[in-house]
């Protein structure tokens, strides 16, 4: 024995590198932002899942989306709690409960384990599997939404909301035109209405993922393109549920439901400074993160005696858990932002409608517009 | 309380003044009198008393939050809004409260004013664990001070207008003074508002049935911003035109023997001015004057600035040093009523010429002295009128006030009966840069959007940014956004809230006024600051200095 083998076996799981986290002892990255040779992801949110990697390693729940957005990729899947050796670590994936495909990395190394969560939500979802807490010694978190102020209602009360609102405007004969992220939030959306409200008709963004969920076994209910209708017909949509992402809000396509009400599903809407600014008649609280009390419940449920934060209230995270006795830091990452408001929902566009050309030579200039765009974004958007 | 607060709730969720005005009519449609009372009392802007410190507010709401102080902070700053981050960080309800508004009101609310620490724990924690979140925000609300509504008082005129089936302008009416804290709102008040027959007091009678209704003002008729050329407004003839005077807008009445004063924002402020009361004390019965009261020396040219008259409403007793310095006098522009007829609906020309009557032969020589009657101003032409304008400043007025000489004289803001214009000179303007952000409250929270910005001191031959103004209206939502994305990258040192940074901005800065003040380290205080426009197009070396800004001080007393 020697004090040299000590300290490597002592040396931290995952550390932070320019290009992303990254498993020395494994020789992988996860969820990097610049080109690697071997990048864990784990999920499709375009902050976290780019463009550029030699190899992907990703769950197969999460396969189809993963491969809608970034077509063309070197991908091998693991089911969810799967086992797998990456040079002398144990790796396996746990769901998330964050959208579809969402997983938290479980690294073992010489008997020491420690978890990436990606990002993640405890409360229910019908479009994804829920979240599991898996024991480690060090647990690396998100932390959105990490401040006592955020704290969601359960959902079923929150799509009464969204179903109240619909019933409303539909009796008034008027759209209600709800506008949140393409991919996850959509889906999550679309399951959990009531579609006996009446038609549902989405935006062209949201329709490729739409049809990566159905591919995957999540059953949604009937959905229509706008696009599909004439182009002057108003009425179609007097009853309609018209699902949009924020992008949409403000644009010309919205003059084609005549009267509408608009809506805004996002975590962020619980607070009023944030809902005024979106200018949107309604928001409605529903986020695909944890929220205080459940970054609480996870991190608390994980028995991780060190507790490292990669984004979103960091700070106030990290003094919250060291005034409660356990070792945390942080990590720098480009996951994610403290921003309410950017939300690059565009190039969440850009690669849901299926503009990504699949010829592998295109690839490297995906990568290199990737690159430029280190903007850090909205942390509820797939951009 | 569940229903005034799901009222409130609806109210603050949506930005569409169709929803609102639908809340608001179901909620007076189907609420119990006295509760209505309370509510209308509410919307229309009357505000309780602070009754709990807001250090012991925020003590008491933590402590039952479990969380430390500087987690507290945190979670405001980020919110913006004390009472918001309260509903937001307490532990779920506990029960369910089905006590109405009236209760709450008088029985909790109100009672809590000046009651123990101790007391003050228990009952708040205990009142919050009756309520949902948009109790427990309008309840904090309520209790913490500073509790408004983000409804007009036309639309709540309109609702109770819809439910009880009377023409809104004699709602509106009967809503003057109902704010007013010395009377409790109850049930029989609340059915008089809404009583569907004419009561004495609607029109044309001066002397109204209910003694607390004797003193009550007009609702005051409203000026719109010229922002067309003056040119359009035809033949300059047709319209009265007088100075925009800068002091508190003010409506002196004389019923019953008694003088009230009233501000515009339905405030009584009669032993605020004893010189204007004194006004009323020696007018004749029946009369009600419509003016400005301004800060004005004898036998000066000019008013005084608009900051001499805040100690007159600021300061809680009047000393004489007080009334010395800031002597007050009300210029009179408007007749509304005269012996004890309503004259709102007799041409603007016809209540001036009574106007000017009433100052030169009203039998009492004490009103003779008292009575200053606002000048009127006459030109040929727009552009003599203009350049009448331009000399404003030196006038110690904001502009002109151009006023249709046929115009009645309506409620609020309205054209309907004949249009008043505001025809304000620029403001003074300043190219200045951003050297401290802090974050925003309401629409602005979590953003930083509130900025102190600085020009270039020269003294002693070196070039030092000093700050003089804080501002944070003036910037579109996008503007906002990306301001806010830059104070976060050039973030030089956080102080609690506010960070310094370096600067690389520069903004012209628009303000009202100016003044000298050894209290600002600039050495001048500015009035209504706020950012005209983002100068992207210069550097911050080219931003203007210090000396320049204290050149405005000198013209303003040439």
């Amino acid at each position: 024995m020697n004090i040299a083998s000590d300290q490597a076996d002592l040396a931290d799981l995952v550390v932070a590198r320019p290009e992303g986290l990254y498993c020395p002892a494994g020789d992988f990255h996860i969820d990097p932002w610049r080109p690697v040779e071997r990048a864990v992801i784990t999920h499709a949110h375009s902050d976290h899942a780019r463009f550029g990697h030699r190899h992907y390693l990703a769950s197969r729940a999460g396969a189809n989306v993963l491969l809608s957005r970034l077509p063309g990729i070197s991908l091998q899947t693991l089911a969810y709690g799967e086992r797998i050796d990456l040079n002398g670590t144990t790796v396996s994936l746990h769901p998330a409960g964050h959208v579809l495909g969402s997983a938290q990395l479980r690294i073992e190394h010489r008997g020491r384990v420690w978890v990436a969560s990606g990002d993640y939500k405890l409360d229910p979802d019908p479009t994804c599997d829920a979240f599991e807490p898996v024991r480690c010694d060090t647990f690396i978190t998100e932390s959105t939404f990490g401040l006592p102020i955020y704290r969601w209602d359960a959902p079923q009360t929150v799509f009464d909301g969204v179903d109240s609102w619909w019933r409303h405007n539909a009796a008034q004969g008027r759209a209600s035109v709800l506008f949140c992220y393409s991919f996850g939030k959509a889906q999550r959306v679309l399951a959990s209405v009531d579609a006996g409200i009446g038609p549902i008709f989405c935006h062209g963004a949201v329709e490729p993922l739409n049809r990566a969920y159905r591919e995957a076994g999540v059953r949604l209910p009937p959905v229509r393109l706008v696009s599909e209708m004439p182009a002057k017909d108003k009425a179609a949509f007097r009853q309609a549920l018209i699902v949009a992402p924020p992008s949409a809000q403000g644009s010309a396509w919205l003059k084609r439901f005549g009267d509408y009400s608009d809506a805004f599903a996002s975590g962020w809407m619980r607070l009023r400074g944030a809902r005024r600014r979106r200018g949107v008649d309604r928001g409605f609280v529903l986020s695909d993160h944890a929220d205080w009390p459940g970054l609480q419940t996870a991190i608390h449920a994980t028995g991780a005696e060190r507790v490292i934060v990669t984004h979103g209230s960091v700070e106030p995270m990290v003094r919250w858990l060291r005034e409660h006795g356990l070792e945390a830091g942080a990590f720098e990452t480009q996951y994610g932002d403290d921003t309410v408001e950017a939300d690059a929902a565009g190039a969440d566009e850009t690669a849901a409608t299926g503009s990504v050309s699949f010829e592998p030579e295109s690839v490297g200039k995906q990568n290199e517009s990737a690159d430029k765009d280190v903007t850090p974004v909205d942390p509820e958007s797939s951009a | 309380m569940k229903r005034f607060a799901a009222l409130y709730t609806a109210l603050d969720a949506t930005t569409s003044t169709h929803d609102k005005l639908e809340a608001l009519t179901s909620y007076f449609a189907a609420a119990e009198p006295e509760d209505a009372a309370w509510a209308s009392y509410f919307l229309a802007g009357g505000k309780p008393r602070q009754s709990v410190p807001t250090r012991l507010l925020s003590e008491i709401a933590r402590e039952r939050a479990g969380l430390p102080a500087w987690l507290f902070e945190e979670s405001y700053h980020a919110v913006g809004d004390l009472a918001e981050t309260i509903a937001h960080i307490l532990p779920p309800a506990q029960r369910n409260s089905e006590l109405g508004l009236t209760q709450w009101i008088e029985h909790r609310v109100l009672t809590l004013r000046g009651a123990a620490p101790e007391e003050l724990r228990t009952r708040l924690i205990n009142y919050w664990d009756e309520l949902d979140w948009g109790g427990r925000f309008l309840l904090t609300k309520l209790i913490g001070g500073g509790f408004r509504v983000g409804v007009a008082r036309q639309l709540v005129v309109r609702a109770l207008a819809e439910v009880a089936g009377v023409d809104h302008k004699r709602i509106a009416q009967r809503m003057v003074g109902w704010t007013d804290s010395r009377q409790k709102p109850d049930a029989v008040r609340y059915l008089r508002l809404i009583a569907p027959e004419a009561t004495s007091d609607d029109a044309q009678s001066g002397a109204p049935q209910h003694d607390s209704d004797l003193g009550l003002p007009y609702p005051f008729f409203l000026a719109h911003p010229l922002q067309a050329d003056p040119a359009t407004l035809g033949d300059p003839s047709q319209w009265q035109i007088e100075w925009k005077w800068d002091g508190i807008r003010a409506q002196l009445v004389k019923r019953g023997g008694r003088v009230w004063l009233w501000s515009r924002g339905e405030d009584l402020i009669t032993d605020r001015f004893p010189e204007v009361a004194a006004l009323g004390e020696a007018l004749p019965e029946g009369f009600v004057i419509d003016g400005e009261i301004l800060a004005w020396e004898p036998g000066a040219s000019a008013p005084l600035p608009f900051a001499r008259l805040q100690p007159r409403i600021a300061r809680k007793t009047l000393t004489k040093k007080i009334l010395a310095d800031s002597p007050a006098t009300l210029l009179a522009y408007d007749l509304l009523e005269a012996h004890g007829k309503d004259l709102r609906m007799t041409p603007l020309a016809e209540r001036r010429a009574q106007l000017d009557a009433l100052a030169t032969t009203v039998d009492s020589t004490l009103a003779r002295d008292l009575l200053r009657v606002s000048p009127l101003v006459s030109a040929p032409d727009w552009q003599a009128l203009a350049a009448l304008r331009d000399e404003s400043r030196a006038r110690g007025v904001e502009g002109l006030m151009v006023k249709e000489r046929e115009s009645m004289y309506g409620v609020g803001r309205t054209k309907a009966s004949g249009t008043w214009w505001k025809w304000k000179i620029d403001p003074y303007a300043v190219d200045a840069v951003l050297v401290y952000a802090q974050r925003g409250h309401g629409r602005r929270a979590s953003l930083y959007t509130d900025f102190t910005f600085a020009v270039w001191d020269e003294a002693d031959g070196v070039r030092t940014l000093v700050p003089f103004a804080k501002a944070y209206s003036g910037l579109t939502d996008e503007e906002m956004r990306q301001v806010d994305a830059i104070v976060r990258k050039t973030t030089i040192e956080k102080f609690g809230p506010v960070r310094s940074v370096t600067p690389t901005l520069v903004f012209e800065i628009g303000f009202e006024g100016i003044q000298a003040s050894p209290r600002h380290k600039s050495g001048v205080a500015v009035r209504f600051p706020r950012m005209l426009r983002w100068r992207t197009d210069k550097h911050i070396d080219d931003a203007d200095t210090l000396a320049m800004l204290k050149g405005f001080i000198d013209d303003r007393a040439g």
